[in-house]
Order: structure tokens, then sequence, then C-alpha cells
């Protein structure tokens, strides 16, 4: 395999995420805004280079044997290194991530490329490899946080895409049919004062009613299940489709 | 009475409310993985029950009488996950010698545990929450017992899913992972709750 497709790999073709359906755990709990789904993306990408190569380095030590629980030190000790970089340097973001710094030990994406990668592979290509996956397993939290944080919150990355004035749901609601009522309560209200319906005054109060209201489910725990669910049907379907 | 009152509280909690599945996300993999047969998540739970408390217990004591007064409480994460490995595989050996029945029952789930996040998950809530010796394994037990509920409930969905018509795209994770939405949307239902 040449180098740039040890690479890239990581980014469609052998996704960790979507593809290989390892480190669910993460992926689920921190897509509730982009940043910390970036936050946590960059951490396991760390751990994930440098744990290859330093797995690499040391691998014709290790007897084969021990060789789970050795790497799982080697990750350990990475993850603790990002653990204490993150609460100083970046202290809101290691708050929100929480319990999930140290989790990143038992994330499969990580030990599964010790195992089935650094292992057997020189330095370089697992560094390749390492970072390729690493940015891929970010790259897919980045969707999915993405497709959340526009649901649930109306927002990206903290700006808002649609418009300031609007608070999200706290009931989820079915929000189409909550236009329909709105809009026809506006007809109503229009037809009655004015006495008659000028078709563009209409339109223009069924768009404004129309205007994007977040759905508070989707950054709550049973979106992250659903979208995940949703995501991971799309690339059966064009998967199939390219066969 | 206060101490039956908080052990009822905790255990509310941990089962429903804070599930550790649904609400947590901790423990997905084998949420997922042995879900397709009820059999295989009767036995993944009660090992999970088993080796949480366990593990509640001697992570704690471990960070109570060792990390503690050394002052090297940074290499919690570390320390944690040996404790786990090692315990998980100190108990396959002891079952194995023991009880060979227990054993073929339980033995295929054990080596998947020690990568299992609920284990080092509770170990590191419950230092985090502070809680005492008594309430750590508690939380470990009430904790396994939330996480072995919601996997044998989605197995029996999951069995009856496997007669069901669904579209070629859906069929295995995505269709699995639709249903745990709905499941944690009906156990978002518990976290109104109030005491």
């Amino acid at each position: 395999m040449t180098l740039f497709k040890e690479f890239t790999k990581g980014f469609i073709k052998e996704n960790p995420v979507f593809v290989m359906a390892l480190g669910l755990c993460p992926t689920l709990a921190v897509t509730s805004s982009v940043v910390n789904a970036i936050g946590m993306g960059l951490a396991a990408t760390f751990v994930l280079v440098f744990s290859n190569i330093f797995i690499s380095l040391i691998k014709n030590l290790i007897p084969s044997k021990i060789r789970i629980p050795a790497f799982i030190v080697v990750i350990a000790s990475f993850v603790t290194i990002v653990d204490m970089v993150m609460h100083a340097y970046l202290p809101a973001i290691h708050k929100s991530l929480g319990l999930f710094i140290p989790l990143i030990v038992v994330n499969c994406i990580i030990l599964g490329r010790a195992e089935a990668f650094a292992s057997k592979n020189n330095v370089f290509r697992s560094i390749l490899d390492g970072l390729g996956m690493g940015l891929g397993f970010t790259l897919a939290l980045v969707v999915i946080s993405g497709i959340r944080e526009v649901l649930g919150a109306g927002q990206f990355l903290g700006y808002n895409v649609f418009s300031a004035e609007y608070t999200p749901f706290i009931k989820m609601k079915i929000p189409f049919l909550h236009y329909l009522i709105k809009a026809k309560e506006e007809i109503i209200f229009a037809i009655s004062t004015k006495g008659l319906t000028p078709p563009f005054y209409t339109l223009n109060k069924i768009k404004n009613t129309m205007e994007f209201q977040p759905m508070l489910v989707a950054i709550l725990a049973p979106g992250a299940f659903i979208v995940m669910g949703l995501l991971m049907s799309l690339m059966n379907l064009s998967k199939k489709r390219k066969n | 009475m206060e101490f039956v009152g908080k052990i009822l509280f905790m255990a509310v909690m941990a089962v429903f409310v804070q599930n550790f599945v649904l609400m947590r996300f901790l423990g997905l993999c084998p949420y997922i993985g042995v879900s397709k047969k009820l059999d295989s998540a009767l036995g993944m739970g009660m090992a999970v029950i088993f080796v949480m408390t366990m593990a509640s217990t001697f992570t704690w004591l471990i960070h109570t009488y060792l990390l503690v007064p050394l002052h090297i409480e940074f290499l919690q994460t570390i320390a944690f996950i040996l404790t786990i490995a090692s315990l998980v595989q100190l108990v396959e050996m002891v079952i194995q010698k023991t009880a060979p029945a227990l054993y073929k029952a339980l033995g295929v789930f054990l080596p998947l545990i020690t990568t299992n996040c609920a284990v080092l998950g509770v170990a590191i809530l419950n230092i985090q929450s502070e809680y005492s010796f008594i309430f750590a394994i508690l939380n470990g037990l009430f904790g396994g017992i939330g996480f072995s509920l919601v996997l044998i409930l989605m197995a029996g969905i999951r069995e009856r899913l496997e007669r069901a018509e669904l579209p070629a795209s859906m069929r295995g994770m995505p269709i699995a992972m639709i249903v745990a939405g709905s499941m944690a949307l009906a156990f978002l239902g518990f976290s109104g709750l109030k005491f």
C-alpha cells in the first residue's frame, strides 16, 4: 500500500466510527456540541499517534503473551499526559468532556490500531496510520455533532445558524405541524382584522412563522442514538449503491 | 432508616435516572455487540454486575490506601485499568477452577469486560463523587444491574426484530441504534422523578 493511501484510508474507506463501528461510547457521549467533538477527536488523535509510535518502536521487545497489558499501559500513560495538559491549558473543554478523557484508555480504536497495525509495521507507517485514523475519528465526530448541534440548538460551533430570537423547545413537538397551526392562526387573524387576504402578505406571514425552531431532543441522549443510527443506514445505502 | 432511604435513592438513580448505557453512554460496545441473543445477554449482564461490583471495591481501596497516601493521584487512570485487567484475569482463573458450570456460562464474556468502559467509568465516578466505601460498592452493583436491565430488554427487542421486515440498509446496527434511541427517550422520562 502506498504511503498516501496508508494516511487517507481512515477518512472514508476504513473510517473507525461509520465503517468499523469502534469507539461508540465517546462518539455518542461527546457529540452534543462541535467544540467538544473537536476536543475529543484531537485528544484521541494525539494518543493514537504517540501510542502507535511507541508500540511500533518496542514491538520486538514485548513477549507476545503479555502484549495486550503492555499496550494498555502505554496507552494509559499517553492518556494521562493528555488529561493533565488539557486540564492545564483547556480547562473548559476538559470540564465538559469530563469522564471521557480518562476513558480514552478503553477506546477500542486505539487498542485496535496498536494490535492490528503498529505491532506489525515500522514507525513511519504507524505514524501515518495513527494520524489518518485519528483524523477520520475526528471527522466522524464533527459530522455527528454538527447535525446534532444544528438540529438541537440551532447553532454551529456556538454561532447561530438560523435566527437569534428562538429558544429551544423544551418538549419534543412535531415542528412541521406546529408551523402549520401557527400559519393558519396568522391567516385567520389577517382575514379577520383586514377583511381581505392579499397573497403577498399571507405568504410573508407563513414564511416568517416557518422559521427554524430547534428540537432539544437532538442534543439529549436519545438524539445521539437516533442520529447515529440514521447515519449508519445512510452509509449502508451508499455502499450498496456503489456495488 | 435514613441509611436505607439513601441506598434506595442511589438504586433508583443508578438503575433508571442515570442509567449507565442510555444516559451516560458507558458500555455501548457490549450493549450493541452482545444483545443479539437473550441467553448471551443474560450471561454478559451477570458477568458485568459481578465485575463492576468487584472493580468498585478494589479501585476504591487502591485509591484510598495507595494513591492518596503516596500523593500519586495522577496515576489514577493507569492504576485503575491495571487493577481491572488483573482482576478480570484473576476472576476468570478462580471461576474456572472452582465453578466450571459458571465459567461455561460467563467465560466467553470475561475477557471482553476489560475494555468495557462502564467498569472503568464506575471506578472513576466513585472517586469523583467522593463516595464512601459502602456506597462505592453499591454504586458498582446498581450500575451493573442497570446495565443488565437495558441489555436484556434490548436483546428481547432484537430477537423479535430478526423476523421483522426491514429495509436492507437498516438491518443490524442502524436499527439497533434507533431502538436504543427510543429506549433512551423512555428512560428520559425518569429524569423527572422527584424525591
